[in-house]
Protein backbone atom coordinates (compact mmCIF):
# COMPACT_ATOMS: atom_id res chain seq x y z
CA UNK A 1 0.00 0.00 0.00
CA UNK A 2 2.69 2.18 0.99
CA UNK A 3 4.39 1.84 -2.30
CA UNK A 4 1.39 2.55 -4.31
CA UNK A 5 1.30 5.92 -2.16
CA UNK A 6 4.96 6.98 -2.08
CA UNK A 7 4.80 8.38 -5.09
CA UNK A 8 2.45 10.62 -4.55
CA UNK A 9 4.13 12.26 -1.39
CA UNK A 10 6.74 13.93 -3.48
CA UNK A 11 6.88 18.01 -2.66
CA UNK A 12 5.62 19.10 -6.13
CA UNK A 13 3.06 16.33 -6.06
CA UNK A 14 1.26 17.05 -2.99
CA UNK A 15 1.12 20.81 -4.52
CA UNK A 16 -0.79 19.72 -7.66
CA UNK A 17 -2.97 17.44 -5.88
CA UNK A 18 -3.94 20.20 -3.54
CA UNK A 19 -4.45 22.74 -6.34
CA UNK A 20 -6.18 19.81 -8.09
CA UNK A 21 -8.50 19.11 -5.34
CA UNK A 22 -9.31 22.84 -4.72
CA UNK A 23 -10.16 23.01 -8.10
CA UNK A 24 -12.82 20.02 -7.72
CA UNK A 25 -14.36 21.23 -5.09
CA UNK A 26 -14.52 25.28 -6.27
CA UNK A 27 -16.12 23.10 -9.20
CA UNK A 28 -18.58 21.95 -6.98
CA UNK A 29 -19.77 24.58 -5.05
CA UNK A 30 -19.63 27.44 -7.42
CA UNK A 31 -20.99 26.02 -10.64
CA UNK A 32 -24.61 25.08 -11.30
CA UNK A 33 -25.10 22.04 -11.16
CA UNK A 34 -29.65 21.98 -10.15
CA UNK A 35 -29.93 20.66 -13.95
CA UNK A 36 -28.28 17.47 -12.86
CA UNK A 37 -31.46 15.24 -11.43
CA UNK A 38 -33.60 16.33 -13.98
CA UNK A 39 -31.43 15.05 -16.44
CA UNK A 40 -29.61 12.38 -15.02
CA UNK A 41 -31.73 9.26 -16.09
CA UNK A 42 -31.07 10.65 -19.55
CA UNK A 43 -27.48 11.02 -19.24
CA UNK A 44 -27.16 7.34 -17.65
CA UNK A 45 -29.12 6.34 -20.72
CA UNK A 46 -26.48 8.24 -23.11
CA UNK A 47 -23.47 6.77 -20.94
CA UNK A 48 -24.74 3.17 -21.61
CA UNK A 49 -25.73 3.60 -25.11
CA UNK A 50 -21.68 5.37 -25.65
CA UNK A 51 -20.25 2.35 -23.96
CA UNK A 52 -22.63 -0.28 -26.10
CA UNK A 53 -21.46 1.45 -29.14
CA UNK A 54 -17.64 1.45 -28.09
CA UNK A 55 -17.43 -1.92 -27.01
CA UNK A 56 -19.74 -3.69 -29.89
CA UNK A 57 -17.98 -1.57 -32.72
CA UNK A 58 -14.43 -2.33 -31.10
CA UNK A 59 -15.05 -5.84 -30.85
CA UNK A 60 -16.83 -6.19 -34.51
CA UNK A 61 -14.24 -3.94 -35.56
CA UNK A 62 -11.36 -6.09 -34.33
CA UNK A 63 -13.20 -9.25 -35.59
CA UNK A 64 -12.79 -7.49 -39.01
CA UNK A 65 -9.47 -6.28 -38.53
CA UNK A 66 -8.24 -9.82 -38.49
CA UNK A 67 -8.66 -11.33 -41.84
CA UNK A 68 -8.10 -7.31 -43.07
CA UNK A 69 -4.70 -7.75 -41.96
CA UNK A 70 -3.83 -11.35 -42.29
CA UNK A 71 -5.40 -10.56 -46.42
CA UNK A 72 -2.75 -7.79 -46.69
CA UNK A 73 0.11 -9.71 -44.53
CA UNK A 74 0.19 -12.98 -46.39
CA UNK A 75 -2.63 -13.41 -48.80
CA UNK A 76 -3.24 -13.50 -52.93
CA UNK A 77 -3.51 -10.30 -54.74
CA UNK A 78 -7.24 -10.75 -54.88
CA UNK A 79 -7.54 -10.48 -51.02
CA UNK A 80 -5.13 -8.18 -50.47
CA UNK A 81 -5.57 -5.43 -52.90
CA UNK A 82 -9.45 -5.12 -51.60
CA UNK A 83 -7.98 -5.13 -48.28
CA UNK A 84 -5.43 -2.84 -48.68
CA UNK A 85 -8.44 -0.56 -50.52
CA UNK A 86 -10.27 -0.47 -47.82
CA UNK A 87 -8.40 0.44 -45.35
CA UNK A 88 -6.88 3.50 -47.62
CA UNK A 89 -10.57 4.69 -48.19
CA UNK A 90 -11.33 4.39 -44.29
CA UNK A 91 -8.03 6.07 -42.92
CA UNK A 92 -8.46 8.69 -45.36
CA UNK A 93 -11.64 9.91 -45.12
CA UNK A 94 -13.18 11.96 -42.21
CA UNK A 95 -15.43 9.12 -39.71
CA UNK A 96 -18.20 12.52 -39.76
CA UNK A 97 -17.83 11.90 -43.87
CA UNK A 98 -18.03 8.09 -42.96
CA UNK A 99 -21.39 8.00 -40.96
CA UNK A 100 -23.12 10.83 -42.41
CA UNK A 101 -22.64 8.94 -46.19
CA UNK A 102 -24.12 5.62 -44.53
CA UNK A 103 -27.24 7.36 -42.68
CA UNK A 104 -27.69 9.58 -45.33
CA UNK A 105 -26.92 8.04 -48.22
CA UNK A 106 -27.91 3.91 -47.46
CA UNK A 107 -30.85 4.98 -44.95
CA UNK A 108 -32.47 6.89 -48.38
CA UNK A 109 -31.49 4.34 -50.63
CA UNK A 110 -33.44 1.31 -48.16
CA UNK A 111 -36.66 2.50 -48.30
CA UNK A 112 -36.49 2.76 -51.99
CA UNK A 113 -35.69 -0.95 -52.27
CA UNK A 114 -38.68 -3.01 -52.45
CA UNK A 115 -39.46 -5.50 -49.71
CA UNK A 116 -37.23 -3.87 -47.46
CA UNK A 117 -39.94 -2.31 -45.64
CA UNK A 118 -41.71 -5.26 -45.17
CA UNK A 119 -38.83 -6.84 -44.24
CA UNK A 120 -38.14 -8.01 -39.84
CA UNK A 121 -35.15 -6.02 -40.56
CA UNK A 122 -37.00 -2.43 -41.51
CA UNK A 123 -37.54 -2.07 -38.03
CA UNK A 124 -34.03 -1.53 -37.50
CA UNK A 125 -32.89 0.21 -40.59
CA UNK A 126 -35.10 3.32 -39.82
CA UNK A 127 -33.51 3.88 -36.76
CA UNK A 128 -30.26 6.11 -36.61
CA UNK A 129 -28.13 3.64 -34.40
CA UNK A 130 -27.39 0.45 -37.31
CA UNK A 131 -25.87 3.26 -39.16
CA UNK A 132 -23.80 4.59 -36.25
CA UNK A 133 -22.65 1.17 -35.20
CA UNK A 134 -21.47 0.48 -39.09
CA UNK A 135 -19.97 3.50 -39.65
CA UNK A 136 -17.58 3.00 -36.36
CA UNK A 137 -17.32 -0.57 -36.92
CA UNK A 138 -15.86 -0.37 -40.33
CA UNK A 139 -13.71 2.88 -38.88
CA UNK A 140 -12.27 0.68 -36.17
CA UNK A 141 -11.58 -1.97 -38.62
CA UNK A 142 -10.07 0.23 -41.57
CA UNK A 143 -7.69 1.36 -38.97
CA UNK A 144 -6.81 -1.80 -36.95
CA UNK A 145 -6.87 -4.08 -39.91
CA UNK A 146 -3.62 -2.08 -40.92
CA UNK A 147 -2.31 -2.15 -37.13
CA UNK A 148 -2.48 -6.05 -38.06
CA UNK A 149 -0.92 -6.00 -41.22
CA UNK A 150 1.85 -5.20 -39.42
CA UNK A 151 1.69 -7.59 -35.95
CA UNK A 152 1.21 -10.48 -38.41
CA UNK A 153 4.48 -9.50 -40.42
CA UNK A 154 6.08 -9.00 -37.24
CA UNK A 155 5.62 -12.45 -35.45
CA UNK A 156 9.38 -14.53 -35.54
CA UNK A 157 9.31 -16.85 -38.43
CA UNK A 158 10.89 -19.00 -36.28
CA UNK A 159 8.08 -19.85 -33.61
CA UNK A 160 5.74 -20.28 -36.83
CA UNK A 161 8.82 -23.03 -37.81
CA UNK A 162 8.52 -24.49 -34.84
CA UNK A 163 5.02 -24.88 -35.16
CA UNK A 164 4.76 -26.17 -38.29
CA UNK A 165 8.06 -28.48 -37.79
CA UNK A 166 5.84 -30.50 -35.33
CA UNK A 167 3.31 -31.09 -37.75
CA UNK A 168 0.47 -28.70 -36.03
CA UNK A 169 -2.38 -27.89 -38.80
CA UNK A 170 -2.38 -24.31 -40.73
CA UNK A 171 -5.51 -23.24 -38.27
CA UNK A 172 -4.01 -24.83 -35.34
CA UNK A 173 -0.85 -22.56 -35.99
CA UNK A 174 -2.84 -19.42 -36.83
CA UNK A 175 -4.96 -19.87 -33.44
CA UNK A 176 -2.74 -20.96 -31.34
CA UNK A 177 0.08 -19.01 -31.85
CA UNK A 178 0.58 -16.73 -34.82
CA UNK A 179 -2.40 -14.77 -33.74
CA UNK A 180 -2.03 -14.53 -30.32
CA UNK A 181 1.42 -13.51 -30.95
CA UNK A 182 0.39 -10.65 -33.46
CA UNK A 183 -2.12 -9.78 -30.31
CA UNK A 184 0.47 -9.39 -28.01
CA UNK A 185 3.01 -7.89 -29.79
CA UNK A 186 0.28 -5.25 -30.73
CA UNK A 187 -1.81 -4.71 -27.22
CA UNK A 188 -0.16 -1.16 -26.75
CA UNK A 189 -1.38 0.14 -29.43
CA UNK A 190 -4.81 -1.62 -29.80
CA UNK A 191 -5.13 0.26 -26.27
CA UNK A 192 -4.56 3.98 -27.35
CA UNK A 193 -6.46 3.05 -30.94
CA UNK A 194 -9.58 1.79 -28.12
CA UNK A 195 -9.45 5.40 -26.88
CA UNK A 196 -9.29 6.88 -29.95
CA UNK A 197 -12.32 5.37 -31.03
CA UNK A 198 -14.32 6.54 -27.32
CA UNK A 199 -13.45 9.49 -28.78
CA UNK A 200 -15.15 9.18 -32.11
CA UNK A 201 -18.54 8.21 -30.87
CA UNK A 202 -19.43 11.94 -29.96
CA UNK A 203 -20.06 12.38 -34.43
CA UNK A 204 -22.93 9.32 -34.15
CA UNK A 205 -24.88 12.47 -31.90
CA UNK A 206 -25.19 14.30 -35.31
CA UNK A 207 -27.13 11.60 -36.25
CA UNK A 208 -29.41 11.39 -34.04
CA UNK A 209 -27.98 8.99 -31.90
CA UNK A 210 -28.70 9.94 -28.63
CA UNK A 211 -25.52 8.98 -26.63
CA UNK A 212 -23.64 10.59 -23.72
CA UNK A 213 -22.30 14.21 -25.58
CA UNK A 214 -25.71 14.66 -27.34
CA UNK A 215 -27.34 14.38 -23.65
CA UNK A 216 -24.96 17.03 -23.12
CA UNK A 217 -25.91 19.24 -25.94
CA UNK A 218 -29.45 18.65 -25.11
CA UNK A 219 -29.16 19.82 -21.66
CA UNK A 220 -27.41 23.07 -22.96
CA UNK A 221 -30.59 23.97 -25.41
CA UNK A 222 -32.42 23.41 -23.34
CA UNK A 223 -31.25 25.13 -20.09
CA UNK A 224 -28.46 27.76 -21.38
CA UNK A 225 -26.00 25.85 -18.70
CA UNK A 226 -22.80 25.48 -20.84
CA UNK A 227 -19.59 24.45 -19.15
CA UNK A 228 -20.93 22.25 -16.66
CA UNK A 229 -22.61 19.35 -18.71
CA UNK A 230 -18.93 20.05 -21.00
CA UNK A 231 -17.05 19.69 -17.67
CA UNK A 232 -19.03 16.85 -16.18
CA UNK A 233 -19.12 14.71 -20.33
CA UNK A 234 -15.12 15.60 -19.65
CA UNK A 235 -14.89 13.91 -16.65
CA UNK A 236 -17.06 11.07 -17.99
CA UNK A 237 -15.06 10.22 -21.28
CA UNK A 238 -11.68 10.44 -18.55
CA UNK A 239 -13.22 7.93 -16.35
CA UNK A 240 -14.07 5.42 -19.35
CA UNK A 241 -10.47 6.05 -20.94
CA UNK A 242 -8.71 5.38 -17.40
CA UNK A 243 -10.51 2.24 -17.77
CA UNK A 244 -9.38 1.24 -20.69
CA UNK A 245 -6.22 2.26 -20.26
CA UNK A 246 -6.14 0.35 -16.61
CA UNK A 247 -8.05 -2.69 -18.73
CA UNK A 248 -4.71 -3.02 -21.45
CA UNK A 249 -2.30 -2.69 -19.21
CA UNK A 250 -3.54 -5.77 -17.16
CA UNK A 251 -3.33 -7.96 -20.67
CA UNK A 252 -0.26 -6.95 -20.72
CA UNK A 253 1.19 -7.29 -17.50
CA UNK A 254 -0.38 -11.33 -18.16
CA UNK A 255 1.58 -11.85 -20.54
CA UNK A 256 5.04 -10.73 -20.26
CA UNK A 257 7.31 -10.53 -23.58
CA UNK A 258 10.05 -8.95 -22.33
CA UNK A 259 12.63 -9.84 -19.57
CA UNK A 260 12.43 -7.55 -16.83
CA UNK A 261 15.01 -4.62 -17.58
CA UNK A 262 15.57 -5.75 -20.77
CA UNK B 1 37.54 -37.72 -53.65
CA UNK B 2 36.83 -41.64 -53.38
CA UNK B 3 34.55 -41.41 -50.61
CA UNK B 4 31.87 -38.63 -52.31
CA UNK B 5 29.01 -39.82 -53.32
CA UNK B 6 29.43 -43.47 -51.80
CA UNK B 7 26.38 -44.98 -50.37
CA UNK B 8 26.50 -44.73 -46.82
CA UNK B 9 27.32 -48.33 -44.71
CA UNK B 10 24.16 -48.63 -43.64
CA UNK B 11 22.17 -48.41 -46.56
CA UNK B 12 20.71 -51.40 -48.30
CA UNK B 13 20.29 -52.68 -44.94
CA UNK B 14 16.65 -53.72 -44.18
CA UNK B 15 14.87 -50.62 -42.47
CA UNK B 16 13.40 -51.49 -39.41
CA UNK B 17 9.80 -49.66 -39.25
CA UNK B 18 9.98 -46.51 -36.66
CA UNK B 19 13.02 -44.29 -35.91
CA UNK B 20 14.60 -45.07 -39.56
CA UNK B 21 15.87 -42.20 -41.56
CA UNK B 22 16.57 -42.51 -45.31
CA UNK B 23 17.43 -39.24 -47.33
CA UNK B 24 17.86 -40.06 -51.34
CA UNK B 25 19.29 -38.13 -53.46
CA UNK B 26 17.65 -34.83 -52.25
CA UNK B 27 18.78 -31.59 -54.22
CA UNK B 28 17.40 -27.91 -53.38
CA UNK B 29 18.07 -24.56 -55.23
CA UNK B 30 17.21 -21.35 -54.25
CA UNK B 31 16.91 -19.81 -57.74
CA UNK B 32 20.15 -20.45 -59.69
CA UNK B 33 21.81 -21.51 -56.63
CA UNK B 34 22.46 -25.15 -55.94
CA UNK B 35 22.63 -25.38 -52.29
CA UNK B 36 22.10 -29.44 -51.86
CA UNK B 37 23.74 -31.66 -55.26
CA UNK B 38 22.17 -34.86 -54.11
CA UNK B 39 22.88 -35.86 -50.75
CA UNK B 40 21.70 -39.32 -49.49
CA UNK B 41 21.81 -40.90 -46.04
CA UNK B 42 20.63 -43.19 -44.22
CA UNK B 43 19.63 -43.78 -39.99
CA UNK B 44 19.19 -46.89 -38.51
CA UNK B 45 17.52 -46.88 -35.33
CA UNK B 46 19.13 -45.44 -32.77
CA UNK B 47 21.51 -43.82 -34.81
CA UNK B 48 23.67 -40.66 -34.04
CA UNK B 49 24.66 -38.88 -36.58
CA UNK B 50 26.67 -35.57 -36.69
CA UNK B 51 26.46 -33.59 -39.75
CA UNK B 52 29.70 -31.21 -39.95
CA UNK B 53 30.95 -28.54 -42.66
CA UNK B 54 32.15 -24.88 -43.18
CA UNK B 55 29.54 -22.18 -43.01
CA UNK B 56 27.31 -22.29 -46.82
CA UNK B 57 28.24 -26.57 -47.11
CA UNK B 58 23.86 -26.86 -46.91
CA UNK B 59 24.27 -28.73 -43.62
CA UNK B 60 21.00 -27.04 -42.31
CA UNK B 61 19.21 -26.21 -45.49
CA UNK B 62 19.55 -30.72 -45.41
CA UNK B 63 18.01 -31.15 -41.96
CA UNK B 64 15.49 -28.49 -42.96
CA UNK B 65 14.64 -30.70 -46.14
CA UNK B 66 13.58 -33.54 -44.09
CA UNK B 67 10.71 -31.67 -42.60
CA UNK B 68 10.10 -29.68 -45.65
CA UNK B 69 10.45 -26.22 -43.38
CA UNK B 70 12.18 -26.10 -46.92
CA UNK B 71 11.09 -27.00 -49.75
CA UNK B 72 13.29 -30.12 -51.38
CA UNK B 73 14.00 -29.40 -55.16
CA UNK B 74 13.92 -33.48 -55.39
CA UNK B 75 14.68 -36.24 -53.70
CA UNK B 76 13.22 -39.16 -51.59
CA UNK B 77 12.71 -38.41 -47.53
CA UNK B 78 11.34 -41.98 -45.80
CA UNK B 79 10.90 -41.76 -42.36
CA UNK B 80 9.95 -44.80 -40.16
CA UNK B 81 9.21 -46.65 -43.82
CA UNK B 82 6.94 -43.97 -44.93
CA UNK B 83 7.84 -42.03 -48.01
CA UNK B 84 6.54 -38.49 -47.98
CA UNK B 85 4.63 -37.61 -51.16
CA UNK B 86 5.95 -35.03 -53.51
CA UNK B 87 5.08 -33.48 -56.24
CA UNK B 88 7.09 -32.83 -59.66
CA UNK B 89 8.21 -29.53 -57.81
CA UNK B 90 9.90 -31.42 -54.77
CA UNK B 91 6.81 -29.80 -52.65
CA UNK B 92 4.86 -32.54 -50.30
CA UNK B 93 1.88 -33.44 -52.53
CA UNK B 94 -0.14 -34.19 -49.27
CA UNK B 95 -0.39 -32.40 -46.05
CA UNK B 96 -2.16 -34.26 -44.39
CA UNK B 97 0.24 -36.96 -44.48
CA UNK B 98 3.12 -34.20 -43.93
CA UNK B 99 1.90 -33.08 -40.89
CA UNK B 100 1.09 -36.84 -39.32
CA UNK B 101 4.97 -37.11 -40.45
CA UNK B 102 6.30 -34.09 -38.99
CA UNK B 103 4.74 -35.41 -35.87
CA UNK B 104 7.15 -38.05 -35.33
CA UNK B 105 10.34 -36.04 -35.95
CA UNK B 106 10.50 -33.02 -33.35
CA UNK B 107 13.17 -30.33 -33.92
CA UNK B 108 15.51 -28.53 -32.15
CA UNK B 109 16.52 -25.17 -33.57
CA UNK B 110 19.49 -22.58 -32.78
CA UNK B 111 17.29 -20.11 -32.13
CA UNK B 112 15.51 -22.39 -29.79
CA UNK B 113 12.04 -21.01 -30.82
CA UNK B 114 10.07 -21.32 -27.39
CA UNK B 115 6.74 -20.20 -28.06
CA UNK B 116 7.29 -16.83 -25.91
CA UNK B 117 3.70 -15.83 -25.27
CA UNK B 118 3.45 -19.62 -23.28
CA UNK B 119 5.25 -20.66 -19.97
CA UNK B 120 7.34 -23.58 -20.07
CA UNK B 121 4.72 -26.32 -19.17
CA UNK B 122 2.23 -24.67 -21.76
CA UNK B 123 5.32 -25.03 -24.45
CA UNK B 124 5.87 -28.42 -23.54
CA UNK B 125 1.87 -29.93 -23.75
CA UNK B 126 1.25 -27.75 -26.75
CA UNK B 127 1.71 -30.10 -28.88
CA UNK B 128 0.69 -32.93 -27.38
CA UNK B 129 -2.28 -31.81 -26.50
CA UNK B 130 -3.39 -29.28 -29.44
CA UNK B 131 -2.07 -31.79 -32.48
CA UNK B 132 -1.68 -35.72 -30.93
CA UNK B 133 -5.05 -34.67 -28.90
CA UNK B 134 -3.37 -36.58 -25.86
CA UNK B 135 -5.91 -35.92 -22.62
CA UNK B 136 -4.21 -33.02 -20.80
CA UNK B 137 -3.76 -34.32 -17.43
CA UNK B 138 -1.72 -37.08 -19.06
CA UNK B 139 0.79 -34.74 -20.88
CA UNK B 140 1.22 -32.33 -17.78
CA UNK B 141 2.33 -35.12 -15.98
CA UNK B 142 4.38 -36.35 -18.72
CA UNK B 143 5.44 -32.72 -19.19
CA UNK B 144 6.63 -31.95 -15.93
CA UNK B 145 8.62 -35.47 -15.78
CA UNK B 146 10.51 -34.37 -19.27
CA UNK B 147 11.42 -30.81 -17.20
CA UNK B 148 12.55 -32.47 -14.66
CA UNK B 149 14.66 -34.80 -16.64
CA UNK B 150 15.93 -31.27 -18.33
CA UNK B 151 16.62 -29.95 -14.93
CA UNK B 152 13.62 -27.17 -15.24
CA UNK B 153 11.48 -28.73 -13.10
CA UNK B 154 11.33 -25.21 -10.87
CA UNK B 155 10.57 -23.29 -13.86
CA UNK B 156 7.30 -24.96 -15.25
CA UNK B 157 5.50 -21.48 -14.95
CA UNK B 158 8.25 -19.08 -16.18
CA UNK B 159 8.32 -17.83 -19.98
CA UNK B 160 10.67 -18.63 -22.10
CA UNK B 161 12.06 -15.00 -22.38
CA UNK B 162 13.00 -15.16 -18.16
CA UNK B 163 15.67 -17.66 -18.80
CA UNK B 164 18.87 -18.27 -19.81
CA UNK B 165 19.83 -19.57 -23.51
CA UNK B 166 20.89 -23.28 -22.09
CA UNK B 167 17.66 -23.44 -20.14
CA UNK B 168 15.44 -22.29 -23.27
CA UNK B 169 17.21 -24.92 -25.01
CA UNK B 170 16.90 -27.33 -22.67
CA UNK B 171 13.21 -26.64 -22.48
CA UNK B 172 12.77 -27.24 -25.99
CA UNK B 173 14.50 -30.11 -25.96
CA UNK B 174 11.66 -30.97 -23.63
CA UNK B 175 9.05 -30.06 -25.70
CA UNK B 176 10.49 -31.97 -28.42
CA UNK B 177 11.03 -35.46 -26.49
CA UNK B 178 7.12 -34.13 -24.93
CA UNK B 179 5.73 -36.31 -28.69
CA UNK B 180 8.05 -39.06 -28.24
CA UNK B 181 9.95 -38.32 -31.50
CA UNK B 182 10.75 -40.90 -33.79
CA UNK B 183 13.72 -38.75 -35.02
CA UNK B 184 15.30 -36.02 -33.61
CA UNK B 185 16.80 -32.76 -35.26
CA UNK B 186 19.13 -30.40 -34.25
CA UNK B 187 20.22 -27.57 -36.06
CA UNK B 188 23.19 -26.18 -34.32
CA UNK B 189 21.36 -26.69 -31.34
CA UNK B 190 24.60 -24.70 -29.00
CA UNK B 191 25.24 -22.02 -31.62
CA UNK B 192 23.77 -19.38 -30.07
CA UNK B 193 24.40 -20.15 -26.81
CA UNK B 194 26.91 -18.54 -24.35
CA UNK B 195 29.84 -20.79 -24.28
CA UNK B 196 29.61 -21.95 -20.20
CA UNK B 197 26.30 -22.47 -21.22
CA UNK B 198 26.69 -25.08 -23.77
CA UNK B 199 28.04 -27.99 -21.45
CA UNK B 200 24.49 -27.77 -19.88
CA UNK B 201 22.51 -28.78 -23.89
CA UNK B 202 25.13 -31.34 -24.70
CA UNK B 203 24.50 -33.27 -21.62
CA UNK B 204 21.24 -33.32 -22.02
CA UNK B 205 21.99 -34.37 -25.90
CA UNK B 206 24.29 -37.20 -25.00
CA UNK B 207 21.66 -38.41 -22.22
CA UNK B 208 19.63 -38.85 -25.49
CA UNK B 209 21.92 -40.65 -27.66
CA UNK B 210 23.00 -43.25 -24.82
CA UNK B 211 18.88 -44.34 -24.66
CA UNK B 212 18.95 -44.96 -27.91
CA UNK B 213 17.22 -42.15 -29.67
CA UNK B 214 17.58 -41.80 -33.29
CA UNK B 215 19.27 -38.26 -33.86
CA UNK B 216 20.73 -36.16 -36.50
CA UNK B 217 22.77 -33.02 -35.35
CA UNK B 218 24.07 -30.76 -37.07
CA UNK B 219 26.63 -28.83 -35.12
CA UNK B 220 29.97 -27.40 -34.95
CA UNK B 221 31.17 -29.06 -31.70
CA UNK B 222 33.62 -31.20 -32.76
CA UNK B 223 34.08 -32.87 -29.14
CA UNK B 224 30.32 -34.16 -29.35
CA UNK B 225 30.76 -35.16 -33.31
CA UNK B 226 33.77 -37.54 -31.47
CA UNK B 227 32.86 -38.56 -28.51
CA UNK B 228 28.52 -38.95 -29.00
CA UNK B 229 28.39 -39.89 -33.04
CA UNK B 230 27.96 -42.93 -34.39
CA UNK B 231 28.54 -41.90 -37.84
CA UNK B 232 29.75 -38.54 -39.16
CA UNK B 233 29.00 -36.44 -42.27
CA UNK B 234 31.13 -34.20 -43.84
CA UNK B 235 29.16 -31.80 -46.15
CA UNK B 236 31.13 -29.71 -48.37
CA UNK B 237 29.46 -27.15 -51.16
CA UNK B 238 26.06 -29.29 -50.88
CA UNK B 239 27.17 -32.66 -51.49
CA UNK B 240 28.87 -35.20 -48.85
CA UNK B 241 32.89 -35.27 -49.11
CA UNK B 242 33.30 -37.17 -46.34
CA UNK B 243 32.08 -39.84 -44.05
CA UNK B 244 32.44 -42.73 -41.44
CA UNK B 245 32.75 -43.60 -38.09
CA UNK B 246 34.16 -40.31 -35.63
CA UNK B 247 37.22 -42.51 -35.11
CA UNK B 248 37.93 -41.65 -39.08
CA UNK B 249 36.81 -38.51 -39.50
CA UNK B 250 38.76 -37.38 -37.18
CA UNK B 251 41.70 -39.40 -37.05
CA UNK B 252 41.95 -40.57 -40.22
CA UNK B 253 40.62 -37.98 -42.83
CA UNK B 254 40.88 -38.76 -46.35
CA UNK B 255 39.67 -35.69 -47.78
CA UNK B 256 41.75 -32.61 -48.20
CA UNK B 257 39.09 -30.45 -48.00
CA UNK B 258 38.50 -32.04 -44.87
CA UNK B 259 41.60 -32.14 -43.43
CA UNK B 260 42.12 -28.44 -43.93
CA UNK B 261 38.25 -27.84 -42.66
CA UNK B 262 39.33 -30.27 -39.08
CA UNK B 263 42.32 -27.47 -39.15
CA UNK B 264 40.95 -24.50 -39.59
CA UNK B 265 38.26 -24.84 -36.60
CA UNK B 266 41.18 -26.23 -34.20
Amino acid sequence: MMKLIRPFLLPHRLVLLGLFVALVIWCIFSLRWDWLPKYLPLAMQGLWRTIWLLVVSSVLGFLLAVPLGLAQAVGPWYLSAPARVFCTLIRGTPLLLQIWLLYYGLGSVFPQIDGIRDSALWPYLRQAWPYALLALTLSFAGYEGEVMRGAFSGVNRGQLEAAQSFGMPRFTIFRRVWLPQAVRNVLPTLGGETILQLKATPLVATITVVEIFAVSSRVRQDTFVIYEPLLLLALVYMVIAGIIALGFRWLESRVPTHRPGA
Amino acid sequence: MTTAQQATPQAGAATDASGSLVIEDLHKSFGDLEVLKGVSLTAKRGDVIAIIGGSGSGKSTMLRCINFLETPTSGRIVIGGEEIRMRPDGSAADRKQLERVRTRLAMVFQSFNLWTHRTLLENVIEVPVHVLRVPRAQAIEKARSLLKRVGLEEKENTYPLFLSGGQQQRAAIARALAVDPAVMLFDEPTSALDPELVGEVLNVMRDLAAEGRTMLVVTHEMNFAREVADHVVYLYQGRIEEQGPPSQIFGNPQSERLKQFLKSIN
